[in-house]
């Protein structure tokens, strides 16, 4: 592979040094091939120091925690499996868990549907880099301040969003204060932060179906509706996979718009499992169980990811 | 024939998304709007008066128009006039805390992407020993979602005693991302061989050819990674959390919260977040826009194998 592709380099070293063929070819070969190691000892030092010290000791460090009680002060203690033991009869668990099930499953739903509607407009109806850049404006912001502007904006007393329902003759919604209105809420704030840089990955991926295929089905009289299922949605599915698995990760460590809307209530409606973990740890000083629980979450992680990969089939294209 | 059949054809396709057409205009401003009126907002609040807002709260223009949330976010007003204005009179040292954000994003974002290029050259055009496997290993990095090495991350900052420092909430993610590695590297891997042995030739170096050659010419692609790099530091809230506690190391997005937090006794001081809201997200739509046409461009790029 190295020798048919470079055939200049190599012509005029050895009419040059036309004796020393052997040791020569050697060394071309060297440099080509086995003899980076010092320099790519180098190159590669900086990134391996951080990946084993920030995170592939942690990794097997939170696993190690997750059997001790630790509060930070004293060395931890092993304890076997007791912290496991404790979430399993945890209520407090469960009922996080479900929470955040629950807000995964309306944020990646809507999200998902509204991104790839978008991602579609901005194909098939208009290719316009600025709108491009518009729906990806929100995710500028921090999540800390889409949560706060929409706060604001819900608020059931001052809130635009309520102004207009009253304007509507609609009663006016406590959505961040109510114990079933809060989760849909959240999951909706992130929505509107999330969805545009999800439009712009799920459109990336749309780039790469050939425009002829559209063209094709036009001449056949296929309607925009049908084109969709019939060439868009076979031919994204594995980049939407990917997507999918992705946002879904991301979707599960929801805490920063919980932490300065709701707080994890109101009644622990919206006491997802990242806030409790964080709550466990740093206001209870439970590093032990917080780790146990953080190593609860990886495995619902990994194995959802597992699933769906073998499910949506995501490292398999069905592009030419 | 041909010619006939064609254009009897083309009218009714032709007719039918025009209709559909406006629709998805429709559509399609409706979202711009949802995307947009959070911004709207935000300006509208900031610039009115706390006492006006809470008189007038349907009012789409800034109500009693006034900068005095700007000053409060600020720390410009007085203890007495803040009270007086509905803030909270709570000192806010916002100077100081863009001033940190600054700080942490910067290092975080040149360190990273500087040694993930490095790394990203030696996986894709070096030759060495267990490459192959090394780079698996990278990848494997990739599954582990972040919040799970943020626990132990914290009790190692804090064996190092950073806890409360910048160095401390820039050290976890200043030397590499398994996605930046993986990223530049499927850059680094695209680019013809003959561009290297074409400098090989002129008796450059690999390091040479690395930093004169390679890296110029992955300007967009590190330019990309380089601002959403920024971006993602700026905006994090859980990390900067755990770790600072007082006011040297505390970053923006912490002190929105605290601010948020601190209500004054007559209910939330909202023209005073709004601005402060507007502040800390202001440098965020400057870089953006500043880089947009380049990023917009290879985003997807990014995010997508």
């Amino acid at each position: 592979m190295t020798v048919a592709s470079s055939p200049p380099s190599r012509l005029p070293l050895r009419s040059a040094e036309g004796a020393q063929t052997e040791p020569q070819t050697h060394r071309a070969r060297a440099r080509e091939g086995q003899g980076d190691g010092p320099l790519a000892a180098l190159f590669i030092a900086p990134a391996m120091l951080g990946f084993l010290v920030f995170l592939l000791w942690p990794t097997l460090r939170g696993i190690y925690l997750s059997f001790t009680r630790f509060n930070l002060l004293t060395p931890p203690q092993w304890v076997g499996l007791d912290n496991y033991i404790r979430m399993v009869n945890d209520p407090i668990f469960w009922d996080s868990l479900k929470v955040t099930v629950e807000y995964v499953f309306i944020n990646i739903g809507v999200q998902t549907i509204s991104a790839l509607a978008i991602a579609v407009l901005l194909q098939r109806l208009t290719q316009s880099a600025v709108l491009r850049g518009i729906v990806l404006t929100p995710y500028l912001m921090s999540n800390v301040v889409a949560g706060i502007v929409w706060l604001w904006m819900l608020d059931t007393q001052l809130g635009i969003g309520n102004e207009i329902l009253q304007g509507f003759g609609l009663d006016r919604i406590p959505f961040l204060a109510d114990e079933s209105w809060a989760i849909p809420t959240i999951a909706l704030i992130n929505v509107w932060r999330h969805v545009g840089y999800t439009a712009l990955l799920l459109f990336a991926g749309l780039q790469a179906i050939p425009n002829d295929m559209y063209e094709a089905a036009k001449v056949d009289g296929a309607s925009e509706w049908r084109m969709f299922w019939r060439i868009t949605m076979p031919l994204l599915r594995p980049v939407l996979a990917v997507v999918l698995i992705m946002t879904v990760i991301g979707s599960f460590q929801v805490f920063d718009t919980v932490a300065v809307t709701t707080a994890g209530g109101p009644a622990n409606a919206t006491n997802v499992l990242q806030y409790y973990i964080y709550g466990s740890a740093f206001g209870r000083f439970q590093f032990g169980y917080a780790s146990a629980m953080s190593v609860a979450l990886l495995v619902v992680l990994s194995a959802i990811t597992f699933v769906q990969y073998r499910l949506t089939r995501a490292g398999h294209t069905d592009l030419g | 024939m041909s010619a006939v059949t064609t254009t009897t054809h083309v009218r009714p396709i032709r007719r039918r998304p025009s209709l559909g057409r406006a629709a998805a205009w429709t559509i399609m401003a409706a979202i711009v709007l949802i995307t947009l009126l959070p911004f709207y907002w935000i300006l509208r609040t900031a610039f009115s008066s706390n006492a006006a807002l809470a008189a007038d709260p349907g009012n789409p223009l800034p109500v009693d128009f006034t900068g005095g949330g700007f000053a409060r976010a600020l720390g410009l007003q007085s203890t007495k006039e803040a009270i007086a204005q509905g803030g909270s009179g709570g000192g806010l040292a916002f100077w100081r805390y863009l001033l940190n954000s600054v700080i942490v994003s910067t290092l975080i974002t040149v360190c990273q992407i500087f040694f993930s290029s490095m790394a990203a050259y030696a996986f894709a055009r070096l030759r060495w020993r267990g490459r192959d496997k090394m780079f698996g290993l990278f990848l494997a990095g990739l599954m582990v979602p972040a919040i799970f090495t943020l626990l132990p991350n914290f009790v190692l900052i804090k064996q190092l005693g950073l806890v409360d420092t910048l160095l401390g909430i820039a050290l976890p993610t200043m030397f590499m991302t398994p996605f930046a590695v993986f990223f530049l590297r499927q850059f680094f891997m695209n680019v013809p061989r003959e561009v290297e042995e074409a400098a090989l030739l002129d008796g450059a170096g690999k390091v040479r050819i690395f930093f004169r050659v390679l890296l110029p010419m992955a300007s967009t692609p590190v330019l990309t990674l380089a601002v959403l790099t920024y971006i993602t530091s700026w905006n994090d809230y859980f990390w900067p959390l755990m770790v600072s506690y007082s006011d040297s190391s505390r970053v923006l997005t912490v002190a929105l919260a605290v601010f948020r937090a601190q209500t004054p006794q007559t209910g939330t001081d909202w023209s005073g977040l709004m601005a402060a809201t507007l502040i800390a997200a202001l440098p965020m739509l400057v870089l953006f826009g500043l880089f947009a046409r380049r990023i917009v461009g290879s985003i997807g790029f990014t995010g997508i194998k």
